[in-house]
């Protein structure tokens, strides 16, 4: 099984290398059968790929440790579900992952322009194959170069291989830090899609609308892919104790938000180009940026370079993926300034009220964003390389620059769908934006007669933002739906929905701004308004926490022999007012460790790895949070004098037998088990610091993560092509009677 | 007005916003930066408040109300020790690399802003791995 | 034997993306001609879809409200000028290609599902 895998993997490169000379024997020649083999080409690569990621998924399933990316990643006794994906948890399995599924874009591209763009495609075919070759090449050269860690398939020597694997960390163990990991990296690599269409475009001076009509799409399912991850690494960050907020917690998810910005911007700017035939060289310009930045976020994630700029060295994928970024963007730069005359705008802006101009003004403030998160997240090696002294920023210079970005674009996304293409007069701006500027001033009347919004300014204005954009909006979808029902005279329902699916892409975004409109309400009501107490409780004691009493009711624990695990936890009762809102259980969980000292068994089990499980209640107007970390100082000298009696239980073992190895494990989970029975006997419970957080309007983060990804997915839901054809075949008879009367 | 003259005070004022918010964002980076040191650099240095990257020194944590712990430079040596109140992160723990903010005080502790403890996301742990646990806990 | 499989895997490999190439063999016609789809041809339809949409565009921005009369048609006409031109550049180009591309374009286009 593993051989197979091993041996299509280094069928692909050499399909990957044969694809790309095919594409250019094709694109140079205009030989339609060499074009048809390079597609068949990537075909062959996406099966070579998928039977490569089965077969190394089953040596994680079937736990076999002669794998040494198994070995290091996994063990017999991690979950199934973690087993699966610990694959990219590794150097190299995450390379197989960007190349695999780099192979399903192409392929769905090259199968869904095979009878059209007989120029632009051969070049992006042979784009494609490029990148392709170099992710599949870095992880050959891991056999080459013996240097395994880039290397999937990567085999122990026979004698080498442990009886059981080191496991995946216990903090990854959480559903939504499994996906997050591959939906960035599908983010990335579907951006790889309409970057190659892009260059195609340019080689063959074939820049009208073309190359975004096919591969926009694929720009879209990027950004989904990169929103999910971002989203689901927020949700992660939530359920964990002390991830450090916003903005601080890893530069690598600054990082995975560079693409999407400047994504963003292109998904918007690109309806310019197909509308009015501008924004050409801004369009490409920023597709390669995208993509150059994509690749700088799988750079930073493989290579450690933020981290510490001596984690570069070690990293054998950091300089090869760096030549990479610069060879796209010189290149990409270089045949840019050679087309810069079919590059040439064919309109001008009308005026400055007009859609154009707004999506204009997106795009700067999208860019403005783009670069004070690359700046801050880069900053520590700028100031390093000027001053020799690395230094970091914090949250507060994030905050100063983006949030009034942030605003700006919240109003835009209300402002953008009110306003016409090419102009809007004055009597109807005053029609549109009535009922939007209203709502805004009612949120902001009602926030402040509530009492607490002048303390906040800034989350007293995002709030405003969100009340006009979502007032705009719904009042579009309102309008239209009248408009629809005044022409055909539909019931409302079926007039609402005939309009949303003949217009998918338009009603579609305009559900996205609903839902960012949603999540910034969340994000500024959560961070503003956050009430955060400390306490430290024993079993019967109760605190004052805001409106909310919380009590330490029992203790709870429990040993898990399948995870190895022991839990230490705690059931708080939650009151407001005399009444019962909710019961918690937050706990700390205790993992046996792999680095535990042998000499001390105990000890070494609350050294090891912990974590601690969240108890939350979550709610429409607020989330309840807790954390707990129990006081172990009393139980120190019990742990003590377990390790002494085990240390002298060993001298006298004959640790060859493995009888007596599992008598010694076996007393060794009876103590733990005794200290469980320690921690609930109510004369020894240890008291316990507790966090307790009451987050306001946090679900509402959660909420318009989930109706902007309805948005997206409805925006590029297909079936609308049908439909398209039908309605152009109505204005292609009109035109044509039009034609015949002249 | 000339169109064209139009468009080109509307691009020169667009520009020198841009040149304008780059160099507010550059100056103010290097104001509001703090210096990130590791522990050995932080002793010559006088007072301030710093970023410190290291190594949670083996041996060292207590845990109490207040958190003590040594910090040492990633590749080891003299340690620093640590008092920090606040949230610990579940990664904490001796031997892992750490992010705090403070300043020391006069007995050379690095006395810590609350809640400014910060550990790695932990998708970068996975090289740590590398040996043999043992099944410590049984079946029943 | 992972060698051995690595050669077979391969030659299925080269079986598989070979199969235009070796049309050659078997001319039909169609194989080996240069693009039987015109660029130009594509380019014309894109920009005449994109036309039809913005026309539609319109006359949703004019049942809303978005836009003045005047200003509707006045738009409306110069995006049907367009239209119209565009409309007969893909005339004149299908002329320019010959009746037999013509034709078999049209086929392809009364193929797909309207």
């Amino acid at each position: 099984m593993n051989a197979l895998g091993a041996a299509a993997l280094a069928a692909a490169l050499l399909t990957a290398i044969y694809t790309l000379i095919a594409a250019l024997i094709g694109a140079r020649s205009g030989d339609r059968r060499w074009v048809d083999s390079s597609r068949r080409g990537f075909y062959a690569i996406f099966v070579l790929l998928l039977i490569s990621v089965v077969s190394l998924e089953s040596a994680f399933l079937r736990s076999d440790f002669s794998v040494e990316l198994v070995a290091n990643n996994s063990s017999t006794t991690t979950p199934t579900l973690y087993k699966l994906t610990a694959m990219w948890g590794s150097q190299g399995g995450s390379l197989m992952l960007w190349a695999f599924v780099l192979s399903i874009a192409a392929s769905a591209v090259l199968f869904a322009t095979r009878h059209s763009h007989r120029e632009i495609a051969p070049w992006a075919t042979a784009v494609m194959a490029a990148i392709a070759t170099f992710f599949l090449g870095l992880m050959m050269a891991g056999v080459i170069f013996t240097n395994a860690e880039t290397y999937p398939f990567a085999l122990l020597a026979a004698g080498q291989v442990p009886a059981e694997g080191a496991g995946l960390n216990p903090l990854l163990r959480h559903p939504a830090m499994a996906i997050h990991p591959p939906m960035l990296y599908s983010g990335y690599v579907f951006f790889t899609v309409p970057f190659a269409f892009a260059i195609g475009a340019l080689i063959t001076r074939r820049l009208d609308a073309t190359w975004i009509r096919s591969t926009r799409r694929f720009a879209l399912i990027a950004w989904l892919f990169l929103s999910i991850g971002l989203a689901l690494g927020a949700r992660w960050s939530y359920s964990e104790l002390g991830w450090g907020g916003y903005w601080a917690w890893d530069p690598v998810e600054n990082a995975a938000l560079l693409p999407w910005l400047t994504g963003t911007a292109f998904i918007h700017s690109i309806m310019v180009q197909e509308r009015r035939g501008m924004l050409k060289t801004w369009n490409v310009s920023l597709i390669v940026t995208t993509f150059a930045l994509s690749l700088l976020g799988t750079f930073l994630v493989r290579s450690g370079v933020l981290q510490s700029i001596h984690a570069f060295g070690e990293s054998k994928v950091g300089l090869p993926l760096l030549l990479l970024i610069a060879a796209v963007i010189i290149g990409s730069t270089l045949l840019i300034i050679s087309r810069l005359d079919d590059l040439r705008s064919e309109r001008r802006i009308d005026s400055l009220l007009s859609r154009e101009s707004m999506f204009l003004l997106n795009n700067l403030l999208f860019i403005g964003l783009a670069v004070i998160v690359f700046w801050g997240t880069f900053f520590p090696l700028i100031s390093e390389a000027f001053t020799g002294q690395e230094s970091s920023l914090a949250a507060p210079w994030y905050n100063r620059y983006t949030t009034p970005v942030a605003i700006g674009l919240l109003f835009l996304a209300g402002v953008g769908p009110l306003v016409a293409w090419r102009r809007i007069s004055t009597s109807n701006l005053r029609k549109a934006f009535a009922i939007p500027i209203s709502a805004a001033l009612v949120a902001a009347a009602v926030i402040i007669l509530a009492g607490e919004g002048l303390s906040e300014p800034i989350a007293l204005v995002l709030f405003v933002a969100g009340a006009f954009t979502l007032a705009a909006v719904g009042q579009e979808i309102w309008r239209g739906t009248a408009a629809r029902r005044a022409l055909s005279g539909d019931s409302v329902p079926v007039a609402f929905s005939t309009l949303l699916t003949r217009n998918r892409r338009r009603y579609g975004g305009y559900i996205v701004h609903m839902g960012i409109a949603l999540m910034l309400i969340g994000v500024a009501a959560s961070s503003s308004f956050q009430t955060s107490t400390d306490v430290r409780l024993s079993p019967g004691e109760s605190a004052e926490v805001g409106d909310y009493t919380v009590t330490y009711v029992r203790p709870t624990s429990e040993v898990d022999s399948q995870e190895q695990k022991l839990v230490f936890g705690a059931v708080l009762d939650v009151t407001r007012g005399g009444e019962q809102v909710t019961l918690l259980n937050p706990a700390r969980e205790f993992f046996a460790s792999s680095s535990a000292d042998p000499a001390a068994p105990l000890r070494g089990f609350f050294e090891g790895e912990a974590t601690s499980e969240v108890g939350r209640k979550e709610g429409v107007s607020r989330d309840i949070w807790t954390a707990m970390q129990p006081d172990l100082t009393s139980f120190d000298p019990v742990i003590a004098e377990g390790d002494e009696l085990f240390g002298r239980l060993a001298a006298q073992l004959d640790l060859t037998d493995p009888g007596a190895v599992q008598a010694l494990a076996d007393q060794q989970g009876a103590a733990i088990a005794g200290l469980g029975e320690r921690y609930l006997n109510p004369a020894t419970t240890p008291p316990a610091e507790f966090r307790v957080n009451v987050n306001p309007f946090v679900i509402w983060i959660w909420i318009g993560v989930i109706v902007g990804a309805i948005g997206a997915l409805f925006a590029l839901w297909p079936g609308a092509e049908a439909r398209r054809s039908r309605v152009s075949n109505v204005y292609a008879a009109k035109l044509a009677r039009e034609l015949a009367t002249r | 007005m000339d169109p064209t003259k139009k468009r080109q005070i509307r691009l020169v004022t667009a520009l020198s916003a841009a040149v304008l918010l780059a160099v507010a964002l550059i100056y103010t980076s290097f104001n509001a930066a703090n210096d990130a040191l590791e522990p050995s650099q932080l002793t010559a240095r006088a007072d301030g408040t710093y970023d410190v990257t290291g190594k949670v020194a083996s041996d060292s944590v207590e845990r109490g109300e207040t958190l003590r712990f040594e910090i040492t430079d990633r590749d080891g040596g003299e340690g620093v020790p640590v008092a920090y109140q606040g949230i610990v992160p579940d990664p904490f723990r001796e031997g892992r690399e750490v992010i705090i903010t403070g300043a020391l005080n006069e007995q050379g502790v690095l006395v810590a802003e609350k809640d400014s403890l910060i550990t790695k996301c932990p998708s970068k742990f996975a090289e740590e791995h590398g040996d043999d646990p043992n099944v410590i806990i049984e079946d029943a | 034997m992972e060698f051995a499989l690595a050669i077979l895997i391969v030659a299925l490999v080269a079986v598989f993306v070979s199969v235009p190439l070796r049309a050659k063999a078997g001319a039909d016609g169609t194989a080996g001609t240069v693009a039987t789809a015109d660029p130009e041809l594509a380019g014309l339809e894109a920009r005449k879809q994109t036309k039809y949409r913005e026309i539609r565009d319109t006359e949703l921005d004019r049942a809303q409200g978005k836009l003045t009369e005047s200003d509707f048609k006045r738009q409306r006409g110069e995006l049907r000028a367009e239209a119209i031109s565009i409309l007969k550049q893909i005339d004149a180009r299908k002329q320019a290609l010959g009746p037999s591309d013509a034709e078999r374009k049209a086929d392809a286009e009364a193929e797909r599902p309207s």
